[in-house]
């Protein structure tokens, strides 16, 4: 095999390569002009912007490049959007928070983009190196990100905690992937099926998907490797708690699908059984525990964490129609968890943290239009019509029925109804609760408007007009490789 | 005398990766912490190099130098972190982790 990568490769990634300058001219920018919030908002904006179009650019196109490492399929198309969107509304409502917070803004928005960068190779890696990279160069990012108020013990602690945990989970997950490389002699998730594909399963082989599911659990904050989840989501500045519940999810879900459907679907049975037993608790523990939260940031992680229960239903149908109802979700769940911590991340001022329950007292009398928003995303988490989260969760549900997933379906429905109480008593905080509302008056500035807007907007027309949706994630969810469209024998 | 096969290398991997896990699940000490983080991941290293071998090609050597680039790099970022949590509490013991709580 000649050595080298061609300039085709390199034309291919133009994508990840226009973020990473982007970044790194932001990282400049930061030490010319490091008071000019506005500029650097601005070239952090601009550089998404720029790689979202490149992305959709290579729309539509099925090519494996550089040798195998890397694939530019509907599916990497996907999720590159949703990361990059993701990005875009954090960046945006990161802007306020940073004023009040009077944190520097270059090195802020130039983590947030490399981590993006991260979770873009994540999505369309072949091959466990390059994901393993794509990971670290995002948790790496996300770590600094946690611990970025460093006068706050709570921010600090979240970021112990949040590495430690990542580094450990980095270890189990390294520990699967060189067993899985002593198994079959190769790192390519193509090779890794083909060379199973006739063996038999042996006791290795199933402690390397137990430590990769592990691995990976832990990055999709599945239970029981959701410890971390609560304590870093309420410590970590609020925006970052927002990227990290999205897209880094929705990073660590594209990977986990690329290294389970595409390379082991000789080990389905086993991981199926893994994952509906992970599915299965994570959304009761997940739902049950955020039922007596008083923070509504620590509510809001564990509500993230049944939401990566519904997910794993997704995973464990398996088939092309249980992939696409997954992204469909994670398309819906965008909108409404972003805008969800949009809203506390507003609640934010010079004069209160704002995030607990009791702060939201009175909401709808002070600020219609943010109670408004948050009435809408709290529906949509609950899968309320007519809001994208029914949409969402219909789909997902269905998908699980038609794959006979009959008794994850009846846990799931459960759940929804437990979920709604949480969600519902937001509500009541907002609308009958009046007693002294604590704290200035909410004022949205122009950046957090946008945020809220698109936010508010993505949640509602997904709810009334999915097709769009729906067809996307279809077409992305067939160019995976490997992917069975006929319904799963079990 | 005995051969040495990849075969004693991977039973020596596990060995440390399991003194790294329950170092990591006992200890209270952060910087310890991290040390029977770093076992782990030279465990790993250790497993990927004898497979190396053992499959004879050599992208389990490529992977190791991967992994060794990126714990350097997360033992900079993590030892920052740490830093920054002594400054506010002066101290480096877990169990005094207890700002937040159910």
């Amino acid at each position: 095999m000649p050595a080298g990568f061609s300039a085709l490769d390199f034309y291919f990634i133009l994508p990840e390569i226009l973020l990473t300058c982007g970044a790194l001219v932001l990282l400049m920018l930061s030490v010319i002009v490091p008071k000019q919030d506005g500029v650097l908002l601005g070239v952090a904006l601009t550089t998404i912007a720029v790689t979202l179009l490149a992305v959709c650019s290579f729309a539509g196109l099925d090519e494996t490049i550089s040798r195998g490492l890397l694939a530019i399929d509907g599916f990497a198309t996907f999720f590159k959007v949703v990361v990059l969107l993701s990005a875009a509304i954090t960046v945006l409502m990161s802007a306020p928070y940073l004023r009040v917070e009077g944190l520097k803004a270059g090195e802020y928005y130039f983590l947030i983009l490399c981590a993006t960068v991260g979770m873009m190779f994540m999505s369309s890696g072949l091959e466990l190196i390059t994901l393993f990279i794509g990971l670290e160069t995002m948790a790496m990012s996300f770590y600094v990100l946690a611990g970025y108020l460093k006068p706050n013990p709570r921010s600090n602690e979240a970021a112990v905690k949040y590495f430690l945990l990542g580094a450990f989970s980095l270890g189990i997950l390294l520990y699967g992937m060189s067993l899985l490389y002593g198994a079959t002699g190769t790192t390519r998730l193509a090779g890794i099926a083909e060379a199973l594909a006739g063996q038999e399963t042996s006791a290795v082989l199933v402690l390397a998907v137990i430590m990769v599911g592990a691995g990976m659990g832990f990055k999709i904050a599945a239970v029981p490797f959701h410890m971390w989840a609560p304590d870093v989501y309420e410590g970590a500045p609020t925006p970052v708690t927002a990227f990290l519940s999205v897209g880094s999810k929705a990073a660590s879900f594209a990977m986990l699908l690329r290294i389970f459907v595409e390379g082991l679907p000789a080990l389905g049975d086993e991981w199926r059984t893994m994952f509906w037993v992970l599915a299965a608790i994570t959304m009761t523990v997940g739902n049950i525990a955020a039922l007596t939260q008083s923070n509504l940031k620590r509510m809001l992680a564990y509500s993230s964490i049944a939401h990566a229960g519904y997910l794993l239903i997704g995973v464990v149908v398996g088939t092309e129609r249980g992939v696409a109802a997954m992204l469909v979700y994670l398309g819906v769940y965008l909108f409404m968890q972003l805008g969800a911590f949009a809203i506390v991340t507003a609640m934010r001022r010079s004069d209160i943290i704002g995030d607990e329950l009791k702060d939201l007292n009175g909401l709808f009398k002070r600020s219609p239009a943010v109670g408004f928003a948050m009435l809408c995303f709290m529906l949509s988490l609950g899968g309320i019509p007519p809001t994208a989260g029914f949409m969402g969760k219909m789909w997902l549900f269905g998908a699980a029925i038609d794959a006979g997933q009959i008794w994850l379906v009846v846990i799931a429905v459960v759940n929804s109804a437990i979920s709604a109480y949480y969600y519902l008593r937001v509500v009541v905080f907002m609308w009958i609760n009046e007693d002294e509302p604590a704290g200035s008056p909410i004022t949205l500035g122009p950046a957090m408007a946008v945020a809220l807007g698109i936010a508010v907007l993505g949640t509602l027309a997904l709810g009334v007009y999915p097709q769009a949706l729906f067809s996307e994630a279809q077409s992305a969810a067939a160019t995976l490789d490997g992917i069975s469209s006929a319904v799963s024998p079990r | 005398m005995m051969e040495i096969t990849p075969a004693h290398y991977t039973v020596l991997s596990a060995a440390l990766f399991s003194i790294g896990v329950i170092g990591v699940l006992v200890r209270r000490n952060i910087i310890i912490i991290f040390m029977a983080i770093e076992l782990m991941l030279n465990a790993v290293n250790i497993n990927l190099v004898a497979h190396s071998q053992q499959v004879e090609n050599l992208v389990g050597q490529a992977f190791v130098v991967f992994v060794i680039a990126v714990a350097a790099a997360e033992a900079a970022v993590g030892l920052g972190i740490i830093l920054a949590f002594y400054r506010n509490k002066e101290t480096v013991n877990i169990d005094e982790m207890n700002v937040m709580r159910w």
